[in-house]
């Protein structure tokens, strides 16, 4: 017994040593889930604030690529939206054999596309956006533009292979279809150039009674933009004695100042639209 | 007195560099993870008692495992290369070097030679050890290999980097 003790006690640094490395194997192997809430629980307090503070600054680094990630998938979600589809007609019954029986099957209507801004401007009296998408990633004239919130931006007029420019709402030639959300009375959304801030809706009939903060949204007879997206508030009302129709102030809901993504809306059946839209002023 | 401060500052900072940097490169990052904390042990005092570079290294591999979420895994290699160091200095250093036990091994101190084997012969049982251990949790003999060797040359890579740019040589005198 004595030599024992004796032998432990001239390796004692050997026995440590032992001892260490089996407490560290076992701890190892025995590793697993009921483990890991163990140790979690203290360990995480030393560790765990330290990792939180790293993570924060590695996701600063990493904003870029979480921002096109983010962008992505809003243009994925944005493209499932019911108000892109438009039903089939089934109230109409067809002679053919060949008529659908799935009604509950959409046609598409509107789809959406991402795009950087990488030129914008909000001073001058003709104000254009130029976008990084063109004709090659399938951006087309009269596409209308929506901000990353909802709200439009304005309407692509001209397009190269790989770039684009958005008639910004902020442009003296700017006009879109918009309606009062209160009793649905179509206008038209103009700018006089004064503030960048502040939009007219034009051309509102006097029977309607809009109240100052009303929501103004897209019109349903727009063929660029799909309808009830945000435009803006009503911030006052200029009654003109001498015409029948009202015109608004509206503070818009699009931040002008700080674009840095916008989608892009392709109406797939524009063409269809504007080709019967046209085809009845000819009878005049 | 000094050198407790001096190498409680290398032991929070070596961890840090090792969890923050080294832990998280990302092109090399699934095969080789270079390793720099243990250059904590080789930097210890000639000095320092077998028992202590045991204690010390078992404490940083296992303040380094909770990071990790592997507990047990570096404590194990950091505490062998802590319990193997003073033999294999006694094997390569001169007995009137390893008298100044206030001394740190360096480049300066222990001669390029020396140094180098000394260097070399502590990462590779850290890392035979360290991938051994893994290893045997997840198995495939040309990984087990190739790690071996990739993170050894790294690691030795980086500390040799870090021998020569902290320039240690002021300590011989």
């Amino acid at each position: 017994m004595k030599n024992i003790i004796g032998f432990i006690r001239q390796n004692f640094t050997f026995f440590s040593f032992l001892i260490l490395q089996i407490v560290s194997l076992v701890m190892l192997s025995s590793y697993s889930k009921s483990h890991q809430t163990f140790f979690g629980n203290w360990n995480n307090t030393i560790a765990g604030s330290v990792n939180s503070y790293y993570n924060e600054w590695a996701y600063f680094f990493e904003l870029k690529a979480t921002n096109a990630k983010l962008v992505a998938e809003n243009v994925a979600l944005r493209n499932e939206l019911a108000q892109n589809f438009v039903p089939y007609d089934t109230s109409v019954k067809s002679g053919t054999l060949i008529l659908r029986k799935d009604s509950l099957e959409k046609i598409r209507k509107f789809f959406y596309y991402p795009a950087k801004v990488v030129g914008n401007s909000f001073t001058l009296q003709k104000n254009y956006i130029t976008i990084e998408r063109g004709a090659l990633q399938g951006v087309k004239k009269d596409m209308a533009a929506i901000s990353p919130d909802g709200s439009i931006v304005g309407v692509v007029v001209e397009v190269n292979d790989h770039y684009s420019k958005i008639m910004s709402l902020l442009h003296r030639n700017s006009k879109v279809s918009s309606m009062l959300k209160r009793d649905r009375i179509a206008g038209s959304i103009e700018w006089d150039g004064k503030s960048p801030d502040i939009l007219l809706l034009k051309n509102i009939s006097k029977s309607a009674s809009p109240k100052i903060g009303d929501t103004i949204l897209t019109s349903p007879y727009s063929s660029s933009f799909p309808a009830q997206l945000m435009i803006g508030r009503v911030t006052s009302i200029i009654k003109d004695p001498s015409s029948n129709f009202l015109t608004l102030n509206i503070k818009s809901a699009t931040n002008f100042y700080n674009l840095e993504f916008v989608y892009l809306v392709e109406n797939k059946r524009m063409e269809a639209q504007a080709d019967i839209e046209q085809k009845g002023e000819g009878n005049e | 007195m000094s050198n407790i401060l001096k190498n409680s500052a290398r032991f929070i900072l070596l961890l840090l560099i090792q969890v923050i940097i080294l832990n998280e490169i990302p092109p090399i990052h699934q095969f080789i993870t270079p390793y720099l904390y243990f250059i904590f042990i080789l930097w210890l005092p000639f000095g320092t008692s077998r028992i202590d570079t045991t204690l010390l290294g078992f404490a940083i591999g296992y303040t380094l495992d909770m990071f990790t979420n592997t507990p047990g895994l570096h404590a194990a290699a950091a505490s062998l290369i802590g319990y193997l160091r003073p033999t294999i200095l006694n094997i390569l250093l001169a007995q009137e070097v390893s008298e100044e036990l206030s001394k740190e091994p360096s480049i300066g101190s222990m001669g390029w030679g020396p140094f180098m084997i000394y260097l070399f012969s502590i990462t590779f049982i850290h890392h035979f050890y360290l991938v051994l251990l893994e290893w045997l949790q997840f198995g495939d003999f040309g990984y087990f290999i190739g790690k071996v060797f990739f993170t050894s040359g790294m690691s030795m890579l980086l500390i040799l980097l870090a021998e020569l740019l902290l320039n240690r040589r002021k300590l011989k005198r």
